[in-house]
């Protein structure tokens, strides 16, 4: 049965994938849909039984590489941790598929577009429950592969080529970090396997690696090559450009891949490699610094996009650093917690997102829409909820979890990290919050509430999507307003079991029950801010405040945060362009073409053409020449003769004159 | 000083000059012919030098031979060269290179 869990989805993307032809529009709907919908039953079950029931299975299927000491088998591993995800990866899954179908139901290419969800679902499963560093290295690389195939789908736009492009090589360098990771743990571990790689990693916590010259702590080191890949995949400060850019695929795919499960993935990592990452505080800091960094960049990001898209996908990034940096505190459960609650009400806005796309003839542009309040009253309902949950609404579900990471940071007395660090993510952390709940309502306000913008043929057109589509939106609805309240006690209940031995926290690291403690007016600060937040949107797009604003200093900081800080331009200046034109001028044009090919064929083909002019410009036609020519054979010849040594240096001699 | 200007000396001296005479003419084809005769010339005296002084008369038969050829060579030459200036008109040594590589 645990198994099914990730073959069924392999199964129906084989099917959906080469017999799609054969299958059509609905076969190919109906069988990649049931497929994933069995999957997501199977891992109720799975979750029932690892989570609730406490039975950890770990299931070999076979023996993969077998070379000296490093045995890299083929095996599964169920526990609290994965059985989590495999609920929050099978149960967003099943509902993108679900609500693509209808998404996507004038796309000639359906079955493609299933085959391709389905691919990405089974590398995302094969990611979560792999028990060894190279069979989820394996589920690392096959999501960003699938992610390239999902975002190319309409392979014949060329922003969509560039941005899947940009994403697939943004993602490798982080692939890389997390490959040189793997050498690194095996280098120190001598194994690849998490079970040893967590029982040794106590020992291994004063053992130092050469690292360039540097004494540097293995597991420093480790941390920060894993850090690098998590960097990479889930979007966190320097790797993050390709997020946004990503929004060029389908909807249901920036609801599936950008919000729910790829993004994860970097966070999955670092809260599965928590027994190893506990014992050095130099990687904690970093993820603290990096995680709070990212929130407060992508939120204020956030905030004057104007494509319905790229705002969320700034959330996510900015949710991402949430994430982090909450296991940088080292609370992985709570960033556990987060992450699948945040699945719950991102998915939502995305494919809210969607509805309204699929409603106004695939308009992005928040500044065209407007008054869609009338036309579409269930999505707004549901993105209403979507948004509240986001900001950190009492009661919804991202309350449960983004309010008490907020908490957390406000702890700076007995932090395994740098308090320093702490106050840090602490500021950083309140301040996105504000900005969170700035561009939510931004959305909303732009969205649903305005005036209208819109064409009027375009109002009278749009609609509420049918019942196919509504069934996922409301689905998760229910599951954005109460997961969280649902999961509370289960993930980060105090002295909960149910992590069991699959996340680590060292036992001085462990300060939650402070965070129960503190003054009720810092409990309330994010909720005060977030209401701030919505206030000044509220200011900002339904009264006359706006006309006080527009100065020139606040249109400048708004074109500032709207190219996104210049990130991507600095980028392609500094490090794109650059690479590229060392690429083209210097390894190409002047070491391939250049100097490789003078000193090969090239340089032959020219310099034997001037050497056989000269040789035959030694024929003057002039007797007294060849007179000397002779003479001078003849002396060659003695000296051959008789003085073998001096050869040399008279051929030399003649060699050089010539 | 003296003890140099023997037989050896001198006919090798004259194989030398004729030589010289050789590459350092430019113009005149007749006095390139005039100094391989003289390389002849040196060299039969060499031979003769030789004879005398191995008391052996093969030296002095090569010399003799060597007469004969240069006389042989030179009559040839000359008629080679006449023909030349018959047809070009001209027999200056640096204007001889129709086989210009």
């Amino acid at each position: 049965m645990y198994l099914l869990i990730l073959w069924l989805p392999l199964v129906g993307s084989i099917l959906t994938g080469f017999l799609g032809r054969f299958l059509g529009h609905k076969g190919s709907g109906i069988i990649s849909v049931v497929c994933v919908c069995l999957s997501m039953f199977l891992s109720f079950v799975a979750f029932y039984e690892v989570g609730l029931m406490g039975l950890t299975h770990c299931i070999l299927v076979s023996s993969w590489i077998e070379v000296g000491i490093l045995k890299i088998s083929w095996s599964f591993l169920f526990d609290s941790l994965t059985v989590t995800m495999l609920v929050v990866i099978t149960v967003i899954s099943s509902l993108v598929h679900l609500y693509s179908l209808e998404y996507m139901q004038n796309d000639p290419h359906l079955p493609r577009f299933m085959s391709f969800l389905e691919i990405f679902t089974f590398f995302m499963l094969i990611l979560v429950t792999a028990d060894n560093l190279v069979q989820m290295f394996v589920g690392w690389e096959g999501v960003g592969l699938a992610s390239y195939l999902l975002i190319n789908f309409w392979f014949t736009r060329l922003a969509a080529n560039q941005s899947a492009i940009k994403a697939l090589v943004v993602n490798r360098i982080g692939d890389f970090g997390l490959s040189l990771g793997i050498l690194a743990v095996f280098f120190t571990f001598q194994s690849v396997d998490y079970f040893t790689i967590f029982s040794l990693s106590p020992l291994m916590s004063d053992y130092y690696l050469d690292f360039g010259g540097f004494k540097i702590l293995a597991l420093t080191l480790i941390g920060i090559f894993l850090f690098i890949g998590a960097v990479g995949k889930s979007a966190q400060l320097g790797l993050h450009t390709w997020l946004p850019d990503a929004m060029e695929g389908p909807t249901p795919v920036s609801a599936l891949i950008h919000a729910a499960t790829m993004v994860t993935a970097g966070v999955f990592l670092l809260i599965r490699f928590s027994p190893l990452l506990e014992f050095s505080s130099t990687v904690l800091n970093i993820l603290v610094i990096f995680g709070s960094l990212t929130a407060f960049f992508a939120s204020m990001s956030g905030i004057f996009q104007n494509d319905l898209k790229r705002v969320i996908a700034y959330s996510t990034c900015s949710q991402l650093g949430y994430m982090v940096f909450a296991c940088g505190l080292s609370c992985y459960n709570v960033s556990m917690f987060h992450l699948a609650n945040h699945a719950f009400f991102k998915a939502l806005l995305f494919l809210s997102a969607g509805s309204v796309i699929h409603a106004l003839a695939n308009e992005q542009d928040m500044r065209r829409m407007g008054s869609l309040i009338k036309v579409l009253p269930l999505t707004y309902a549901l993105m209403l909820i979507g948004s509240l949950a986001l900001t950190g609404f009492p009661f919804l579900t991202g309350f449960y979890s983004k309010d008490f990471i907020l908490e957390l940071t406000q702890i700076t007395l007995n932090n395994n990290v740098g308090s320093t660090q702490g106050v840090f993510a602490c500021w950083l952390g309140n301040l996105s919050v504000f900005f969170t709940a700035f561009y939510s309502f931004r959305l909303i306000y732009l969205t649903f509430v305005n005036s209208v913008n819109a064409t009027r043929t375009m109002i009278l057109k749009s609609h509420e999507p049918s019942i196919l589509m509504l069934i996922p939106l409301i689905l998760l609805g229910i599951g954005s307003i109460f997961i969280g309240y649902i999961g509370k006690d289960l993930f980060i209940g105090l002295g909960t079991d149910f992590w069991k031995s699959s996340i680590f926290s060292l036992p001085s690291s462990a300060y939650f029950i402070e965070a129960e403690w503190l003054y009720i007016q810092l409990k309330w600060l994010p909720f005060i801010l977030s209401t701030l937040g919505i206030v000044l949107a509220t200011l900002i797009n339904i009264t006359k405040t706006h006309v006080y604003l527009y100065n020139t200093l606040y249109r400048n900081i708004c074109f500032l945060v709207n190219k996104k800080w210049y990130w991507d331009v600095i980028y392609n200046r500094f490090f794109v362009y650059p690479l590229l034109n060392f690429g083209y001028l210097v390894t190409f044009k002047n070491l391939d073409r250049g100097f490789i090919e003078l000193a090969g064929p090239y340089g032959f083909s020219k310099v034997i053409p001037i050497w056989s002019r000269l040789f035959s410009q030694l024929q003057t036609g002039q007797l007294s020449h060849y007179l000397f020519f002779i003479v001078l054979g003849i002396c060659l010849f003695f000296l051959i003769i008789f003085k073998q040594i001096h050869l040399l240096i008279f051929y030399s001699v003649l060699i050089f004159f010539i | 000083m003296w003890i140099y200007i023997n037989s050896t000396n001198t006919s090798i001296l004259l194989f030398l000059v004729s030589l010289l005479g050789m590459f350092l003419n430019q113009k005149n084809i007749l006095v390139m012919l005039m100094s391989l005769e003289m390389m002849f010339l040196s060299v039969s005296f060499n031979l003769i030098f030789a004879s005398i002084y191995l008391d052996d008369i093969v030296g002095q038969i090569f010399s003799l031979l060597i007469l004969t050829v240069a006389a042989a060579e030179s009559s040839i030459g000359l008629a080679i060269l006449v023909i030349y200036y018959r047809i070009r008109n001209v027999i200056v040594v640096e204007l001889m290179h129709l086989m210009k590589g």
